[in-house]
């Protein structure tokens, strides 16, 4: 199976029946997206296919053979955030990080889609990401920060 | 071109059809086939070695994915994301919008959400009780060729023995639904009860969600909420018995209400 990732072409030799996530994970060696309750209920896993955000535990690879992954890995660099990672960086919008890849790619298909969204829009696209440390509180305003592009300028080591 | 198939080391076959006609062919009489649409119910057991199936047949490349309008009727492909189903007619458009989140509503599909079993502790398939009520019917394929038939008489049967390929629901009917309120995104619905009448205001349809492990119709006279006597009222993690008892007739009632209110 052949996939385009964060914008490199692999052809991959993962079950086809396994998960796009364990072949992200295992075979690729991108571990940016997190292996958490593999049954598609905390959004840890998310990952853009064809600019969609999936979860990458419900796919089969099969499923996606041809297709173009991006995540949270193709997102930014520790020297460039993107936007919305330095948003949540400036936000203090992670604590212990596991949902962080979920949550990123998660508002980066919102913002695409939805570049002004309004704090219940965000709700509603963040609603299968859980996160235990937050609350959340933090999560939204940094993707509202995000939104406003209030700190896309100042970036990466903020 | 000719479908793709691969073997994997475990001799599992999985098979991809790129269109209806290799679809229908490569389910034939369905024996030893599990189908899957989205993946959203099925990959967590394959991942988890729950299910350790023999040959899978992935839909997602089978053009089961389209909906046109036929007259007072809306036909909607089994390949049909829940995310495009929002807008579709009440109850249904009401009940998609509560399926799961966004990301599980963008996979996951309407054939695999009506063929959905219950899980070990809660029933699934939220879709199956706004279509009964809509009065929808399936086409499916399988032994004996193509069938098509209301959603009740499909439930009934053995769904797992069945490809589901499209489902008609009619554009014409008023519909209403009502639930009661998950805990969190990925909870099932615990119940809820859709509605729809007919253009006129008469022939009354309700069914229930969440009452037991598939969605039922309630068929009391003129929906009598005493209708609800009976169902056999699960008793499961989610909600009692006796909590299930006194929702029914509340949410019948919410819908009754709401049908009068927009006639």
């Amino acid at each position: 199976m052949n996939l385009t990732i964060n914008g490199v072409e692999h052809e991959l030799s993962s079950p086809p029946l396994g998960s796009l996530l364990a072949a992200l994970r295992e075979e690729v060696g991108l571990t940016g997206a997190k292996a958490g309750c593999q049954q598609g209920g905390c959004g840890a896993c998310t990952v853009l296919v064809d600019g969609e955000p999936v979860r990458a535990c419900l796919l089969p690879l099969a499923a996606v053979d041809g297709a173009s992954i991006t995540t949270v890995e193709g997102l930014g660099t520790p020297e460039h955030l993107s936007p919305v990672q330095a948003a949540f960086h400036q936000e203090y919008g992670s604590q212990c990080g596991f949902c962080t890849p979920g949550m990123l790619i998660a508002t980066h298909a919102l913002l695409q889609r939805t570049p002004s969204p309004s704090r219940g829009e965000i709700e509603d696209a963040l609603r299968g990401h859980v996160c235990r440390c937050t609350g959340y509180v933090k999560i939204i305003d940094a993707v509202e920060a995000a939104a406003n592009g209030a700190t896309a300028a100042s970036g990466a080591g903020a | 071109m000719a479908r793709v198939s691969v073997t994997t080391s475990e001799e599992q076959a999985v098979v991809i059809p790129r269109s209806r006609e290799e679809a229908v062919a490569a389910f034939g009489a369905g024996d030893g086939v599990t189908v899957m649409g989205g993946g959203t119910i099925l990959m967590p057991e394959l991942t988890s070695g729950r299910v350790r199936p023999e040959r899978v047949l992935l839909l997602g490349r089978a053009g089961l994915d389209g909906q046109k309008e036929d007259g007072a009727r809306l036909v909607i492909g089994a390949g049909v994301r829940i995310a495009d189903l929002m807008d579709a007619p009440e109850p249904l458009g009401t009940a998609a919008r509560r399926v799961g989140d966004a990301e599980i509503r963008s996979q996951a599909t309407l054939g695999g959400n009506l063929c959905a079993t219950a899980g070990a502790d809660y029933p699934r398939g939220d879709l199956q009780a706004p279509l009964i009520a809509l009065g929808a019917t399936v086409r499916s394929a399988g032994a004996g060729g193509e069938h098509v038939e209301p959603v009740e008489e499909f439930l009934a049967g053995d769904p797992s023995s069945r490809l589901v390929l499209e489902v008609e629901v009619p554009t014409d009917r008023r519909g209403a639904y009502a639930s009661v309120g998950r805990p969190h995104a990925h909870s099932y619905t615990i119940l809820a009860v859709s509605g729809s009448v007919g253009p006129d205001g008469s022939d009354l349809r309700l069914a229930a969600a969440g009452a037991g492990p598939k969605s039922v119709r309630l068929d009391g006279p003129d929906g009598d909420p005493a209708s609800s006597a009976g169902v056999a009222l699960a008793d499961d993690a989610l909600a009692s018995t006796w909590y299930r008892k006194k929702m029914l007739p509340v949410l019948v009632a919410r819908v009754l209400s709401d049908l009068k209110e927009n006639a």
